[in-house]
């Protein structure tokens, strides 16, 4: 079963930029869980924000990365989506947080 | 040349046990930067506390010279995270981002899978053969810090390492005939 997403981001990050920060890593992460694991994380789409510029945006994106499990069939599987950004200073510490959005379900598999 | 002529004249009038106490004291000098790493290592809880970045794979976030600051905790692997790990039988670790995990009951067995965000592709193809994942055991820290260009001389030490030799022979010669 392939799994294609459509996803409609709309963020404003612009107060992640202070003097010290190079750019922002932004990933969307499924987490979801199957009778092997408790725990599973796959990367569906990343990208870098350069500058505060670009900070604050609108996009509508498939997902870059396949959502696909290690073994079992994702079919009717509850799912959250997370937001994570990675702050990337010009030196220094680097800082990460996530935002977490619950309750989606893929569809059955002949859905 | 008036400079490099004193230099001589000092080797020359120079007495055993001066050199000896120069020696020492090049010693010490050496020890003590063991001495700071060993307990970098300590307080980082890892066994490289400090990488140099290689390669250009995590552009524009790190650039080749850039200096990482690593640290390693008891906390499991999540996606996100920047790491530094070995693969069997290579020499270079490797500095990447998690992209994938999959983790059994209480960090029992987890699967990780790493990319370069420069990468098109994932780290899969730099596994040792036949491995599909990445196992915890094989990374030596997260990267938590960075200082950019300050690793450049390592690189030049390892890539030319005549100039290392030059600067060591410099600096030893420097130390012995200073006179205190």
């Amino acid at each position: 079963m392939q799994v294609s997403l459509t996803m409609n981001i709309t963020a404003d990050l612009q107060s992640l930029f202070t003097w010290n920060t190079k750019q922002l890593f932004i990933f969307v992460a499924a987490e979801y869980e199957t009778p092997w694991n408790p725990l599973n994380q796959v990367s569906l789409w990343d990208a870098i924000i350069p500058a505060k510029e670009h900070a604050k945006f609108w996009i509508q994106t498939a997902n870059k990365y396949r959502f696909i499990d290690q073994g079992s069939n994702l079919g009717g599987k509850k799912f959250n989506l997370t937001l994570h950004w990675h702050v990337m200073p010009k030196t220094g510490r680097m800082f990460a947080d996530k935002l977490v959005m619950s309750g989606f379900r893929l569809p059955d598999e002949h859905g | 040349m008036g400079w490099i002529a004193e230099h001589v004249e000092s080797i020359k009038s120079m007495k055993i046990r001066d050199t000896l106490s120069q020696l020492i004291t090049l010693g010490m000098i050496v020890s003590t930067a063991l001495i700071i790493w060993k307990a970098l290592m300590c307080l980082t809880g890892s066994e490289s506390p400090v990488v140099v970045v290689l390669s250009g794979s995590m552009e524009p976030g790190f650039k080749r010279g850039d200096i990482l600051f690593l640290h390693m905790s008891e906390a499991p692997f999540r996606a996100g995270e920047i790491v530094v790990y070995n693969v069997e039988g290579k020499q270079i670790p490797i500095v990447h981002r998690v992209i994938e995990v999959h983790e059994q009951e209480n960090s029992g067995k987890v699967d990780i899978l790493t990319k370069g965000d420069a990468n098109d592709w994932n780290d899969r193809s730099l596994y040792a053969y036949g491995q599909n994942w990445l196992k915890p055991q094989q990374i030596m820290g997260r990267a938590v810090g960075f200082v950019p260009y300050a690793g450049w001389v390592t690189i030049i030490m390892t890539e030319k390492p005549i100039i290392k030799y030059i600067l060591v022979g410099a600096l030893g010669l420097l130390v012995i005939t200073s006179k205190d």
